[in-house]
């Protein structure tokens, strides 16, 4: 960011909004929004409580699980997916159906057949998370350079090493910004299912704070939840960035 | 042996040496109804290169394509030391007008990349490779990867990995039409010393007949789609002269212009 001529770090607009935020605050024109010294002393406070930790320990938990299930079967479906016109026209217009669906409709589903336990969370992970994995690797089986094919077929590969060894490197810049927009959705798939699950986790802090009107610890929460999804992305970014030249010389 | 002699005949013609591949009323429709080959039959002699020449879509490529494997005819077979063939197999290897090399594997990985789908040790294809880097002129440059080679350096990677399976026949698909004029003549003196040196069957496509004339024993002129037979021109060049020489050597000049007098009747 450049103002007159001078460099100015990126992080000062978001100093800017933090100034923003307090002035309003300190103002005291509405109870919903207290001011954001407050609110990062009760972060501070909130931190030193077992409650935080079980609930970070859960939501860690469930997001890993639910994001490796994601990337474990999401990956292969699309790119079969990708390879076989059969299974996509079986499969295309669920996956569509589902990447724009208001998946939080359907998560009272999950939790009236698997309960309110980890399972739920999981399952909501997976739910938000897999569709938009299979359908970039189904981008990426679509972009692998035919003569890559014939070369695999030629030189003898069985349709394992073809997968292993060609079409999952070769969709491997779809597969990853699948992955990484995979996991943001994760993010809002590990959080919405334990506000609807409601009785443990985050999900029961909130539940605990919204009901007592604790605006302070709600922000401070949500702080802590946005740093997690910025986190995961900024993460991903590199990666990507590290295997960018993949796409550029894959003709 | 200095002088050429340029033989014409009808085809198929029965060549010297036995036969390695032999096409037997091939035809190829695509779906769409595009007619690529209308009833070939051809015979490749064993430990030659023989090149298919012919105008550009003529269906050079899907003759190829159908030998190696890759394709299948709409009739008509192919046979490789007699057996039919129905899909690739070991004995037959590729190179790819594009390359076809893997982006994120070396230069060594890429080459050794038939004998690893084979299950050969890693050391031991590793090797191989090496091998066939070296005699293709790459020697130095195994941990590279593609996006850092030119791309006459990149096809020289495809062909060590075409040899390193040591197939006994060698397919080439127009290798030399992605790399720019100067790479391409220098490639094409290469390849000479690699048929003498390999004892293989090579079969090359290519729409250059200057390069058919100047690498090949033999050449199949294909007509225009649907492809058929036109003729076949054995070329006997002075193989053990400069490649200046041969390259004005009258006979040389003449077959090349002959070629295009047939060539030039397609056109139109």
């Amino acid at each position: 960011m450049i103002i007159n001529g001078t460099r100015v770090p990126a992080v000062f607009s978001l100093l800017i909004w933090a100034v923003l935020w307090e002035i309003v605050g300190r103002l005291g024109l509405t109870i919903l929004i207290p001011p954001l010294s407050t609110t990062i002393e009760k972060l501070v406070e909130i931190v030193g409580t077992p409650g935080f930790w079980d609930a970070l320990g859960l939501t860690l938990k469930t997001f890993v699980i639910g994001s490796v299930i994601s990337i474990l079967a999401g990956i292969p479906i699309g790119i079969l997916m990708g390879r076989l016109p059969v299974l996509d026209r079986l499969l295309l217009p669920w996956v569509n159906t589902f990447i724009s669906a208001p998946l939080s409709a359907l998560v009272p589903v999950v939790m009236a057949l698997f309960g309110f336990g980890e399972t739920t969370i999981i399952l909501t992970v997976v739910l938000f998370a897999i569709w938009i994995i299979i359908l970039d690797a189904r981008a990426g089986a679509h972009a692998i350079s035919p003569s890559l094919v014939e070369m695999a077929r030629v030189y003898g590969a069985t349709n394992w090493q073809a997968f292993s060894k060609i079409f999952v490197l070769s969709a491997m810049p779809e597969i990853l910004t699948g992955v990484r927009l995979g996991l943001l959705r994760a993010v809002k798939g590990v959080i919405i299912g334990q506000l609807l699950v409601s009785v443990v986790g985050f999900g029961r802090l909130f539940e605990i704070y919204s009901s007592n009107f604790l605006m302070e610890h709600m922000w401070a929460l949500l702080l802590v939840l946005f740093a997690l999804a910025s986190a995961i992305d900024t993460a991903f970014g590199l990666i990507e960035r590290r295997v960018e030249h993949f796409a550029s010389s894959r003709n | 042996m200095i002088g050429l002699q340029a033989q014409t005949a009808a085809p198929p013609l029965a060549a010297d040496a036995a036969p390695i591949v032999e096409v037997r009323g091939l035809s190829k429709i695509y779906p769409g109804g595009v007619e690529a080959l209308n009833d070939i039959s051809l015979s490749f002699p064993e430990g030659e290169l023989t090149t298919l020449l012919g105008p550009s879509g003529c269906g050079k490529t899907t003759l190829l394509k159908i030998i190696a494997g890759l394709l299948q005819p709409t009739g008509g077979e192919v046979r490789v030391r007699g057996r039919a063939v129905t899909g690739p197999g070991p004995e037959r290897s590729f190179v790819f007008q594009d390359f076809a090399l893997m982006p994120w594997a070396t230069v060594i990985r890429n080459a050794a990349f038939g004998l690893e789908l084979r299950g050969v040790p890693r050391s031991e294809r590793e090797a191989v490779a090496e091998k066939y880097i070296a005699s293709v002129g790459l020697k130095g440059f195994e941990t590279k990867y593609p996006h850092e080679l030119s791309g006459g350096m990149r096809q020289r990677v495809g062909l060590a990995r075409a040899l390193a399976v040591n197939a006994d026949i060698v397919m080439m698909d127009e290798p030399f039409s992605a790399v720019d004029e100067q790479t391409r003549r220098q490639f094409q003196e290469d390849m000479l010393r690699l048929v003498a040196q390999e004892r293989k069957t090579f079969l090359f496509v290519t729409h250059s007949i200057e390069e058919a004339v100047y690498v090949s024993n033999r050449i199949v002129l294909l007509s225009r789609r649907p492809s058929r037979v036109s003729e076949i021109i054995d070329v006997n060049l002075p193989r053990d002269s400069e490649p200046d020489q041969i390259r004005r050597h009258p006979a040389y000049l003449d077959t090349v212009e002959g070629i295009w007098q047939t060539l030039k009747r397609y056109l139109d």
